[in-house]
Parts: structure tokens; sequence; C-alpha cells
């Protein structure tokens, strides 16, 4: 016990002290008011666990390593301070499938050495393996979609017997790797290659809109291939850290599903994400157009006003003059709220995001349980680029696709207005009977344009 | 680390990941992915282990490519997460920054 003090034990404490740090950073990030520390405090997780990696006993390839962080971290740096907000979710989705690569990475260096010793490390260092080759090819067609490089989703019969077989076929030369019955590197190359291509393949055909989920799981599943690869190194803050985003990352996927009214499974398995056009609308009356003018005098004397926010205002890059628009309003005493769909948006919160970053305090705005009961004393909701999530086929219609999805009542609102760009369905196709009914009023054109003249509306008012 | 101490680590860990999510509001679930994935960024630790014990050239190479991802991983994990949870100010924390523009 003379040798306390060691290099050794510097580094088992500091990754203890790592591990602690980043579940109280994830804690933190739990709740808006903590939320910012929470990433400090895990990063300095991270360079604490960083720094004293480099005193590792028996180190060398320094020539290496640094060159290796620079590139890697320096890339990461440019491309995620340039990056749009509107595009943060594929940014996630690249670097999540990096962390995957590297745990793939680590094992495929471990299982080339061929030195793991017993059936526990090798099994694991093949199971994080596979796990991490396919996050890490899912993820780069996740990018590749959200980011529109890959435009059309391939799908066609069979495809899903030979996913299966194909974790099939990976899975067995995992088995006779694991078990040292059949080790060359051969057979390790196969197994990775297999793996890359089910990450391709399952990934493929999964429409846009059911993009987050898929992220999401795969962020889960680097978490637990990094679990893995922690274990196959004995190296406890991997384990940990994890562990936490594996298990984490798999309630935050089935947060997200619940909230799109989807099952994991229909997600990864129907490929409903972007069929278009394939609900008839069985939607009576007409579509009523309205000024701007109209609607600026209507907001301007209204009690209280919903604005209900989609993807089609972040597209339009209207956030910044809309929160202009409600400034004067809430300026001139209307009671003004933020209605947020939780799948508003690329993901959920991904429009909390967008309105944040044009500068609306958070607490004007409102999730769904918060505000329904509201709309029946709203004098106005306005709705800006949103569609299915109004729509009220969900809650009538039993043959439609969103049936059952909850909604936010904006058709209780006194008067609806809606900014739409044209007279398309939705995302998802399906005909809007809000856009029919009495009280709605069709406000057509950009969603930044229709900002800039409501608020000469409302300055012309007085 | 004997493997059964190992699993009862990878155990509480896993409770521990859940209970920290269970309650969160919606409006935080993007960040929180992005967090998370910066948290499994700690494979940068690994695949500088993994490259500095590594012989042959071609453990050399993948070595050099994993850490180089995990650094991708880490560092794009944290300037995104960071960028995201900037914005989030109440309506009193807003006032205080008025003239600041949002880049």
């Amino acid at each position: 016990m003379s040798d306390v003090f060691s290099v050794d034990l510097l580094i088992q404490v500091s990754y203890f002290v790592t591990a602690a740090l980043f579940i109280l950073g994830l804690k933190r990030m739990s709740s808006p008011v903590t939320a910012r520390s929470g990433i400090t405090w895990a990063g300095a997780g991270m360079l604490v666990a960083t720094a004293v990696t480099f005193a590792f006993p028996g180190m060398s390839n320094y020539e290496w390593i640094i060159p290796a962080i620079l590139v890697g971290g320096g890339f990461a740096w440019w491309s995620g301070k340039r990056v749009a907000i509107t595009d943060m979710p594929q940014m996630i989705a690249l670097y999540n499938g990096m962390g995957g690569g590297a745990a793939a990475a680590i094992a495929a260096v471990e299982l080339y050495r061929g030195e793991t010793t017993g059936y526990a490390a090798s099994s694991l260092a093949v199971v994080g393996g596979i796990i991490g080759a396919v996050s890490f090819s899912g993820s780069a067609i996740a990018f590749g979609k959200l980011q529109g490089l890959i435009k059309r989703s391939v799908r066609f019969r069979g495809l899903q017997v030979l996913n299966l077989l194909l974790l099939v076929v990976a899975i067995t030369h995992g088995v006779l790797i694991a078990l040292h019955i059949h080790d060359a590197p051969s057979v390790v190359t196969w197994m990775f290659v297999l793996a890359l291509v089910l990450g391709i393949s399952m990934t493929l055909p999964i429409g846009g809109a059911d993009m987050p989920v898929v992220i999401s799981l795969y962020n889960a599943l680097t978490g637990l291939a990094v679990g893995f690869e922690g274990f196959v190194l004995n190296n406890a803050a991997m384990i940990i850290a994890g562990t936490v985003v594996g298990s984490a990352g798999t309630l935050l996927t089935q947060l997200m599903a619940r909230a799109m009214n989807r099952s994991l499974g229909n997600v990864l398995f129907s490929g409903f994400g972007d069929t278009g056009g394939a609900a008839t609308g069985t939607v009576t009356g007409s579509l009523k157009p309205i000024e701007a003018s109209d609607v600026g005098v209507m907001m301007a004397f209204a009690q209280k006003v919903i604005v209900v926010p989609g993807y089609g205002m972040a597209v339009a890059q209207a956030q910044h003059k809309i929160w202009e628009l409600c400034q004067l309003l809430i300026d001139r005493g209307v009671t003004l709220k933020f209605a947020i769909h939780p799948v508003a948006g690329r993901m959920p919160g991904h429009m909390n995001v967008l309105l944040a970053e044009a500068g609306v305090p958070y607490d004007l705005i409102s999730d769904l349980d918060e505000i329904n009961a509201e709309f029946e004393t709203a004098d106005v909701a306005l709705i800006i680029g949103a569609n299915d999530v109004v729509n009220p086929v969900a809650r009538t219609d039993k043959s439609s696709p969103i049936y059952g999805m909850p909604i936010l009542n904006a058709d209780k609102a006194k008067n609806v207005i809606v900014i739409k760009r044209g007279q398309g369905a939705g995302f998802s196709g399906i005909e809007n009977a809000l856009f029919y009914l009495d009280n709605t009023r069709m406000l057509y054109g950009d969603a930044q344009k229709v900002g800039a003249e409501l608020i000469q509306a409302i300055k012309a008012v007085g | 680390m004997t493997g059964m101490v190992a699993l009862y680590i990878f155990m509480l860990a896993a409770f521990t990941g859940y209970e920290v999510i269970s309650r969160v509001p919606v409006i935080l679930h993007t960040p929180l992915m992005s967090g998370s994935n910066f948290v499994h960024g700690i494979v940068l630790v690994g695949a500088m282990v993994a490259l500095g014990n590594a012989h042959s050239p071609l453990e050399k190479s993948i070595g050099f490519i994993g850490v180089l991802l995990a650094a991708g991983n880490a560092v794009g994990g944290y300037v995104v997460t960071e960028r995201m949870l900037e914005m989030f100010k109440s309506s009193g924390a807003r006032q205080a920054r008025a003239s600041k523009g949002t880049h």
C-alpha cells in the first residue's frame, strides 16, 4: 500500500469525479432553470477525464493521438459553431454517429489484436462493436436524409427479411469470434461490414418525419456500445457514462415516440414517415381567405391570443418577425401565449429551441397539456405553418392515419387564423378539417412577409 | 474490477439514467438528447487508450480513426448543446441582454 498516490489512483479518482459530474450535469439539464450550467458541469468532467488519460500507464503513440484529437475536435468545433439552429437535429445525428464509430473502432482494435482474455470480454467487445457500427452507419444515413443529401426513401419487398438476415449473420460471426472458435481477422472484418450494411439498410426506409425518434434510438445505442467497450477496457468512466446514456436515451426515445403517437416498432418497421398523399380527405366546406390588415385589427383588440407555431414558421425563418409581432401585442395589453405541440418542429422540443433563439422567454411557452383548456377562452388562435398538429380529424376520423394523436384544440378558439404558404396539404398529406371551419380564416403568404404585414397593420391601429 | 462489481455498476448506472430523465419536460427533449450525446463522447478516453496501446499499423490506423471520431463526438456534442441551452432564458433574464444580437 506504499504506492497509494500512484498515477493509477489519480486516474481512477478522476474518472470517478467525471462520472459524478456527468450525472449531475444531466440532472441539471433536465430543468430549464439549471440547464445551462448542466452542460458546463459535464464539459468539465470530459476535460478532466481526457487530461488524465494522457498519463495512462503504458501509453505511447502520442504523435498519433494528438493530431487525431485536433482534427476530429477541430472539425466538430467548426461545424457545430456555424450550423443553423434549424439544422441541429442532423448535427446531433452526425456527432452521435461519430461516437458509435469510435466505439466500433475500439472493438476492432481489441478484436484484431486477438488478446481479449475470457469469453466475457470478447463477447462484450463483439456486442459493443456491432451496436457501434450499426449506430455509425445508421446515423450517417439519418444525417444524409435530414440534410437533404438523400432524398428518397429506399423500400422494397423483403427488405425486413434482408435486415433480419444481415443481423443473424453478423451475430453468428460475432459468436464465432467471441467464443474464439474462429477469430481470424477476416471474420472480424466481415462482422463489421455486415453491421455497417445493416445500419444503412435499417435506416434508409425510414421517412423524415420519424427520423428524430431514430436518432434518439441510435443515441441510446451508442451509449450502450460505449458502456460495453468500457467493460472491455475496464474503464469505469465509460461504463457509467455509456450505461447512463443508454438507459436515459432509451427512455427519451420512448417519450418521443409516444409524443408522436407511434410505437417504436411502428417507426422502425412500417415506413409511414413520408407516405405522401395516401390519405383521402372527406372534408366539406370552403377555404375562406382574409387580409393581413383585418387580422391585425382583430388581434390588436383581442383579449387573448394563442400562437401555434409549426415547422413552416421555422422554414420561413419567421420566428424573429413573429416575436416582434407578439411583443407589439403584449405592449397593447393582450394576453399572449405560445402553444407548442410535442412534435412541432423536427423533434420534440425543437420548436422551443427555435423560439428561444428568437428571444421568446420560455415562460410564455406552454405545452399541449397546459394550454389545451385555454383555447376556449382565446379570441384568436394564430396558426403559423402548423398543420397536422391542429387537425381535428385526429379526434374524430378513425380512418385517418393521425387518428388518436393528441392535438392542440385550436378549433375551440373564437377565431382561427391560419398563416400558410399555399393551399397544399400538410407534411403527412392529410386534408386539414380545421381550415374549413366557419371560424377559420386563411392568410396566405410566406410567414416572414405576412408577419411584417401584420406588424404594419397593428402599428396602424395606433 | 471483478465481473460482478462491473455488473452492479451497470445496473445502478442504468437506473440512474432512467431516474435522471424520467420527469423531464418536453421543452428540453432536444437539448437533453444532445447533452446525452455529448456524455457518450467519453468514448474518447477509451479510444485514446486503444490507440495508445496499438502496435501494428492496422491497429494504429483504426485507433487513429477511433480517436478522431470520438473527439468529434465530444467536441461537437458540447458545442451544439451549449448553443442550444444558451438560448433558454426567462423573461427576467431577457431584459438584461436586450441589445445582444442572436448572431
